[in-house]
């Protein structure tokens, strides 16, 4: 009991790990332009498709084909922000937030649907040389796969924070985040600085996809499941905080695993989806958040 | 009673006739089942449109109460209650739901309230999967007969229309729109902003739970929790939006323009017809707000602008008439 107790808390936060680098786009999106991208998902599953292909056909190792993934998803990005959510970038926050949402869910129908024409309804994943390698700590297992998807995750997470802090253009982003009237008196460019949040969230989604992809399956249909799991993280860990996010990915993948332990496998997504639900009525700061923000 | 108002009603008359005696002179099957879900996806549509948009209140969640509505009429139904008596426990138990998660969800505003609203609609879609993973055979296959099931659907769709016409142009229709145009200004003048958001969710499930039990009637075979799925919410927004939310005529346009678009699509091209509304309803949102219906009212105003110009031209060339004869 005890061991199995331990076992399952050890998955969760590796889950939760993975979980945290899945909101982690949505989050600097959401965090910068105030778009709320619910195709999130849907971006998350190309990352995944390109990865599959590229091991499939290339023969690549998924971890390898990370930087194409990132290219791919940045041009999908930069593509989706000057066709379609860079219309609303002027609008208040309130009507902007509702209205990326709307649009996103086209989006949404728009991707799936074309995932469906050119890769058809079958669920596919990715099955590495290596994924059977398991480490025993404590009598806790690790496989190997998991291990380097926590590895990639805090990666991506660490240099998310060292870019948005060092660099200059990350000063920028930051600057608009506070207040985008002031930043763009400042000599900001606001649509650059929009752009390239848009597009850098869409290649963390996609980061998400290549790890989704080797450690669970993909198919055109699993975005919504995936934006929920996004939209939770975000929330738990308040809206557009970057440290909060991966804390909040914890949580969930904990609690996750908690429900499958002491209830059922079946109901570790509505246990998921409860815990959103309580937090957006009773603490909409986020669990770590304070009230202002 | 002006000259507009005249036409729309012989209009309404017109099209209620049509639909009336469509299964009598069209006898084919596939024809009225196309008809069908266009009526299922107008009622679903418009029973969306009073709470999202009438009042403002976007739901993401609506697909529980058309779920919740197939599925206790179904089970109630095929346990042996008369289908008209189950049909109405859908209803009833949808209107249940609606009260059980309207308060807390109604703590949540703007895009919270649609996220929130999501989640519960989900939490629920798994659970029944969970509990319910079985498919539903209809229990008397062998005297089905579709053309009792069109008029179910057609009475429905012309009742929940009818209700909303009247809901939105009573009292607390007005209080709804001043919910929907600012929260706060509306409290300011006197109207509950909750009460008025309740109501509109009370009725807009109950409808929804009624169409749900509609589609209990109607289908043959499925699984119990294929009615709550996320796509019923999101097809009834797009079809909102795209006819024009917060208008009665919105929905209906959104239904059969997605259903035809459907029809026409689906044989060559898979499924081509969803992308294609996908960038219309991003389109609509974007820049056209008032959806096709405010295409529709832009160009009756532009005629009706030319012809009050013209009007006036001629009475200023009447009154200018004397003048020359004056010369």
């Amino acid at each position: 009991m005890l061991h199995g107790l331990g076992q399952n808390l050890a998955f969760g936060l590796l889950v939760g790990a993975l979980y945290g680098l899945v909101a982690l786009g949505l989050s600097l999106i959401f965090g910068v332009t105030k778009f709320l991208n619910v195709a999130h998902g849907e971006l998350l599953m190309f990352g995944g498709y390109a990865s599959f292909w590229a091991f499939s056909l290339l023969g690549l190792d998924p971890f390898l084909s990370i930087p194409i993934t990132i290219l791919f998803l940045l041009i999908i990005g930069a593509l989706l922000y000057m066709l379609v959510f860079s219309r609303t970038a002027k609008l208040p926050e309130e009507s902007k937030i509702k209205n990326t949402l709307l649009v996103a869910f086209g989006l949404s129908v728009i991707l799936q649907n074309l995932a469906l024409r050119f890769w058809t309804a079958d669920e596919r994943g990715i099955t590495t040389s290596y994924a059977r390698i398991v480490f025993t700590l404590f009598d806790v297992r690790f496989p190997l796969v998991r291990l380097a998807c926590l590895l990639v995750a805090i990666a991506f997470l660490l240099g998310l924070q060292l870019f948005l802090k060092k660099t200059y253009t990350g000063k920028a982003i930051r600057a608009t985040v506070q207040n985008w009237e002031a930043a763009s008196l400042m000599g900001i460019d606001i649509h650059k600085v929009y752009l390239l949040s848009f597009a850098l969230g869409a290649a963390l989604a996609g980061v998400a996809g290549t790890l989704v992809a080797v450690n669970y399956s993909i198919m055109p249909a699993m975005g919504l499941g995936w934006t929920m799991k996004a939209l939770i993280v975000m929330v738990l860990g308040g809206l557009g905080n970057i440290p909060g996010t991966f804390i909040g990915g914890l949580v969930l993948g904990v609690t996750e695993s908690a429900t499958s332990f002491f209830i059922s496998s079946n109901y570790r997504e509505v246990a998921g989806l409860v815990l959103f639900f309580l937090v957006l009525v009773f603490r909409p700061q986020g669990l770590f958040g304070t009230k202002e923000s | 009673m002006n000259k507009s108002k005249i036409a729309s009603i012989v209009l309404v008359i017109l099209a209620v006739v049509f639909l009336a005696v469509f299964p009598l002179v069209f006898k084919k099957d596939s024809t009225i089942n196309v008809i069908i879900l266009i009526l299922l996806y107008m009622t679903i549509a418009s029973s969306w449109n009073i709470l999202g948009g009438y009042t403002g209140q976007t739901n993401l969640g609506h697909a529980a109460f058309f779920g919740i509505g197939s599925l206790a009429a179904r089970i109630l139904w095929v346990k042996g209650l008369s289908f008209s008596l189950s049909f109405l426990a859908g209803g009833l138990v949808a209107v249940i739901l609606a009260l059980l998660i309207g308060f807390p969800a109604f703590k949540l505003k703007g895009v919270y309230f649609a996220i929130g609203t999501l989640a519960l609609a989900q939490i629920l879609n798994v659970t029944v999967g969970n509990i319910l993973p079985e498919m539903s055979y209809n229990p008397s296959l062998a005297d089905y007969q579709l053309v009792p099931r069109y008029y179910l659907f057609l009475a429905l769709a012309l009742v929940t229309i009818g209700s909303a016409y009247l809901l939105v142009n009573s009292r607390i229709g007005l209080g709804m729109m001043a919910v929907r145009e600012g929260e706060d200004a509306a409290e300011s003048l006197g109207i509950s902003a909750l009460k008025h958001k309740l109501i509109a969710l009370l009725v807009s499930a109950f409808f929804a739970g009624l169409v749900g039990g509609a589609f209990a009637y109607y289908h043959v075979s499925y699984y119990l929790n294929m009615p709550f799925g996320p796509e019923w919410t999101f097809d009834s927004m797009m079809m909102a939006y795209i006819g024009g939310t917060g208008t009665i005529i919105g929905p209906i346009i959104g239904s059969i323009f997605f259903v035809g678009l459907k029809q026409l699509l689906v044989w060559n091209v898979g499924e081509y017809h969803l992308i294609i509304f996908g960038v219309l309803f991003i389109l609509i949102v974007l820049f056209l707000p008032g959806g096709l219906v405010e295409i529709w009212q832009k160009i009756q105003k532009m005629f009706t602008r030319r012809r009050r110009l013209e009007e006036s031209n001629l009475s200023a060339m009447k009154r200018a008439e004397p003048l020359r004869k004056g010369d």
